[in-house]
């Protein structure tokens, strides 16, 4: 069968139950909730895979595991694994994942966005282009691409 | 024992800050100093001291010409001509009729963004460089027309920045590809070639440069065979600055009494002078100092004054333009 997806027919996993933070009683509701693997986690999971009306989660592209978060130093580092090794569409997915948290995260926040090692072809360029950020800003003020990242941030939104 | 003392913050620009360029001849002799700052609002904003309050203003804000991110910005070396790339694939012209800029040209030719903008000494010839992998040459003829006297391949990815060198007809470009490649002219100006490409292999006449891999690079070359006229004196690799930074660096500067400034990923600046007790041969540079939180997002640009010796502009993802003043940790400017 000729098919023009790059990858046809991917597996689609379960998604993780929600979990609802367990609040103490006592807690100061004014104090500064620092920033944590979950919360990371849940600005990301429901973004749409590029040709799939899949989730990243369902297509275990992103797991709460691969989310590195050090909230006092502001930084973030989201590993995401390409459902096939020549997925064209890893940087699509990375700049998704990248103008999530920069939409969602405060501007103090440093992102890294990676591939997971050996899970991609070309795995260094699709890392550097990612975290060039002039490329970045270029790849934002084309209208193709922003409407494209758009459909697939949609559902994290809702 | 010295400071970066912050002496003004400028707002005004509404989306990150990309590159700073001081105005030639200005901040000397009773002329007020001028600094012009690109952004991603698609604007240039114009600054000046007041020479009342010692303040920097928003003397105009240059826009409606392009429509998307303008990358850099470079004074003509009269201070006559503002010349600034965006990614809307054009490099304008504006000029400065006593404060009122005019956009008096428009240079089309690159297929995509354009990057970086620069004039040589003399200011008869502008290079531009971007996305399609080329750097373009243009003459500057009367009446300010601008014509391309060559298009430059050999780079295999987008070409970052170009730098004129500060007194001879030699054009530096760095590039996506992790070199940088430097290209001199055959007299008549209008076949250049690329003498040289620096890599890690090559092991004024020294040259800096920055890269996403976290280090500073110094390069040298014998100044006196240049001047002797033949321009093709080699670049060598002198030294490497790394375990100073931890996030990528954007840029790098190097002022007219020695300090190296850089701008990083890490809202940092940096200031580097040479050792001089090092034992090991050539040249060695230590921390002078590191400015935390010198901005509250990413250091795009570092700037020192031509003019005033200690002091240095950085501009930043914040929106912000600082102004700075290199001082001892007394008070005093350094002496």
């Amino acid at each position: 069968m000729v098919s023009g997806l790059i990858n046809a027919n991917p597996i689609v996993y379960e998604k993780k139950e929600r979990r609802t933070r367990s609040t103490p009683a006592d807690v100061d509701e004014y104090a500064v909730e620092a920033i944590d693997q979950l919360e990371i986690f849940e600005h990301i999971r429901d973004i749409k895979d590029p040709e799939h009306p899949y989730s990243l989660e369902e297509l275990k592209v992103i797991s709460e595991d691969a989310i590195e978060v050090d909230d006092k130093h502001s930084y973030v580092r989201v590993t995401f694994t390409p459902t096939v090794e020549h997925c064209s569409m890893a940087t699509v997915i990375g700049l998704c994942l990248r103008v999530k948290l920069m939409r969602s995260l405060p501007p103090r926040y440093k992102v890294d966005i990676r591939v997971a090692p050996g899970t991609h072809a070309t795995e260094a360029a699709v890392n550097k282009q990612l975290n060039d950020k002039e490329r970045v800003a270029a790849a934002l003020e084309n209208p193709n691409l922003v409407d494209m990242v758009d459909e697939c941030l949609a559902p994290s939104y809702e | 024992n010295f400071e970066l003392r912050e002496v003004q913050r400028l707002e005004g620009h509404t989306d990150r800050v990309w590159n700073l360029a001081w105005k030639p001849a200005t901040g000397v002799d009773g002329v007020p100093a001028v600094l012009a700052s690109s952004s991603g609002d698609k604007t240039v904003r114009i600054w000046e001291q007041s020479p009342f309050t010692g303040s920097f203003e928003c003397k105009a804000v240059l826009e409606d010409t392009h429509n998307r991110t303008v990358r850099s910005c470079a004074w003509s070396p009269s201070g006559k001509l503002l010349a600034t790339a965006s990614f809307d694939a054009t490099t304008a012209i504006w000029e400065d009729a006593g404060g009122e800029y005019t956009c008096v040209s428009t240079l089309e030719g690159h297929e995509n963004e354009v990057k970086s903008v620069s004039w040589n000494a003399s200011g008869s010839l502008l290079a531009t460089c971007g996305r399609d992998k080329s750097v373009w040459i243009w003459e500057v003829l009367p009446h300010n027309e601008f014509e391309c006297v060559s298009v430059l391949q050999g780079h295999t990815q987008d070409v970052k920045m170009v730098q004129w060198h500060p007194s001879m007809d030699i054009l530096f470009s760095c590039s996506y590809d992790n070199t940088i490649k430097v290209w001199a002219g055959d007299g008549d100006n209008d076949d250049w070639h690329c003498v040289q490409t620096l890599n890690e292999s090559n092991s004024g006449d020294k040259m800096v440069s920055c890269s996403d891999d976290l280090t500073v690079k110094i390069w040298g070359s014998d100044i006196m065979r240049m001047q002797s006229g033949d321009g093709t004196a080699p670049w060598t690799h002198l030294c490497t600055l790394s375990g100073y930074h931890d996030r990528t660096i954007f840029s790098v500067h190097w002022s007219r009494e020695g300090i190296i400034s850089s701008g990083a990923a890490d809202d940092a600046v940096r200031l580097f002078v040479e050792s001089k007790d090092g034992l090991v041969d050539g040249p060695t540079y230590k921390l002078l100092l590191k400015k935390e939180k010198a901005h509250d997002m990413d250091v795009n640009s570092v700037q020192w004054s031509s003019m005033e010796n200690r002091r240095l502009a950085s501009a930043s993802d914040d929106g912000t333009v600082k102004i700075w003043e290199l001082c001892s940790s007394s008070g005093q400017k350094k002496a």
